[in-house]
């Protein structure tokens, strides 16, 4: 993934204003910063959602000007709504959204192993299900989607220690199978022990976190702290 | 395309089963509107003549109800941005959503067609059934298009509840007319005669040509903006 003096807009406010950033296969990326900053709009931006007004823009080696209906195909987007159908069972909805993209039965039911919903919450309506475990039921529909680039919007929230557990060996062994991997948290212990790298995103523009190229960008957190 | 219908299509007809909506708000509804049009035009022989106008009206009624819940279940927890973000074919949930409201409205319609013969005294003749059949098929089919590409219109913007209602009768208003000049001809209404019918069925089906095309090409874009 790669921008270049990327500027997006919302109606007339510019949200992105000449970010630069290069995101490379496998790496887990922080984006930290104040409310407002510019995160989700990047997300959105590299899900295909929001439109590269100017600059440059790869994702996937797909043009972000010219071919964002082939990049929503590989990447999976998490925002702060789940997407969930609440009077479809967790199943059903796992199912649904893995059927979009061709999921076997075999792929639904690991997705759904991973995320703790095989068991008691499998025949569960999602109206009767708590925000934690719905927040897990949308992320067992990411992982059923097999998406290459996982873009998640504070994707902790509402999970307890156990979900949150899960959640991060889940997206360990998205990339460690190829997948790359953007968060947009507020939580930095959590999101920053499992991040590769931290990326700060202010008034529309990224810097990148001295220090936040190693294995984790803890130190970078700390030091930031 | 037609993958992502069937998928849609059975997605949206399960979570009816599930919240019964149509059974328990929309028939009663709909048989509610039935009996206060007997109350208002009070005397049996207007009764009589209008009775296919009324049954079309009430049709048209609960089509508001149905196409508001269709989209609202999309809505609620931001699933039609998710739709979106996954890259699903635009056409593909078109044709979907609006197969699964022809099947709820083909249901609504058989119970307000019977209401109208116990109701209304009207008589179903043998030399009418084709061209009964056959307008009930084609109107279904034509609501269910404009239904489901108006209810995606409005259903991105504020103030969607009341916009739809004032957005989809004026352009529901030829299935209206044919419809009810169609089955006034295969009732016998106020000495109608079948002949009389198969003109407003063209109609009807241009109505449906129309808007299969034109729904399918611009549903994409009315839910991406």
């Amino acid at each position: 993934m790669q921008l270049s003096n990327a500027v997006a807009v919302l109606g007339q406010f510019p949200v992105l204003a000449g970010a630069d950033l290069t995101v490379h296969r496998g790496e887990i990326v922080l984006l930290q910063g104040p409310n407002g900053a510019g995160k989700t709009s990047l997300l959105r931006l590299f899900a295909g959602l929001l439109p590269l007004a100017r600059g440059e823009g790869t994702v996937l080696g797909c043009d972000l000007r010219t071919n964002r209906e082939s990049i929503r195909k590989r990447v999976g987007l998490l925002g702060h709504a789940n997407g969930l159908y609440a009077d479809l069972t967790v199943t059903e909805n796992v199912r649904f959204w893995g059927a979009t993209v061709g999921a076997t039965s075999a792929e639904v039911d690991a997705a759904m192993v991973r995320m703790g919903l095989a068991q008691r919450l499998a025949k569960v309506p999602v109206s009767k299900l708590s925000a934690g475990q719905k927040r897990r039921t949308a992320l067992a529909c990411l992982v059923a989607r097999r998406a290459e680039l996982w873009l998640l919007d504070e994707p902790h929230a509402g999970l307890d220690a156990t979900g949150r557990d899960e959640l991060d060996a889940t997206l360990r062994e998205a990339t460690a199978v190829g997948a790359t991997i953007i968060v947009a948290s507020h939580e930095l212990e959590r999101a920053g022990a499992l991040a590769t790298r931290l990326v700060e995103v202010v008034g529309g523009q990224i810097r990148e976190k001295a220090g936040s190229g190693g294995s984790s960008a803890s130190a970078a957190i700390d030091e930031s702290a | 395309m037609f993958r992502t219908a069937r998928l849609v299509a059975a997605k949206d007809l399960r979570i009816e089963l599930r919240s019964r909506v149509v059974t328990n708000q929309v028939l009663p509804f709909a048989a509610i509107v039935m009996v206060m049009f007997a109350f208002a035009l009070n005397t049996d022989a207007v009764v009589e003549r209008v009775a296919p106008g009324l049954v079309w009206l009430a049709t048209l009624f609960s089509l508001l109800i149905l196409v508001q819940r269709s989209f609202a279940i999309e809505t609620a927890d931001g699933a039609t941005d998710a739709m979106r973000a996954a890259g699903i074919d635009p056409a593909g949930i078109f044709l979907g959503k609006a197969l699964a409201l022809a099947a709820e409205l083909a249901v609504l319609e058989i119970v307000l067609l019977a209401t109208a013969v116990i109701l209304y005294r009207q008589d179903l003749r043998a030399s009418g059934v084709v061209l009964l059949v056959s307008t009930f098929l084609a109107a279904t089919i034509g609501l269910a298009l404009v239904g489901t590409l108006y209810g995606g219109l409005a259903a991105g913007v504020r103030g969607r509840e009341t916009l739809l209602p004032l957005l989809l009768l004026p352009v529901v208003a030829p299935v209206l007319i044919g419809a009810t000049r169609a089955t006034e001809a295969a009732l016998g209404t106020a000495g109608a005669v079948v002949a009389d019918g198969w003109p407003w069925l063209g109609l009807l089906g241009v109505f449906v040509a129309l808007f299969s095309v034109g729904g399918t090409l611009a549903f994409g874009p009315l839910i991406e903006e």
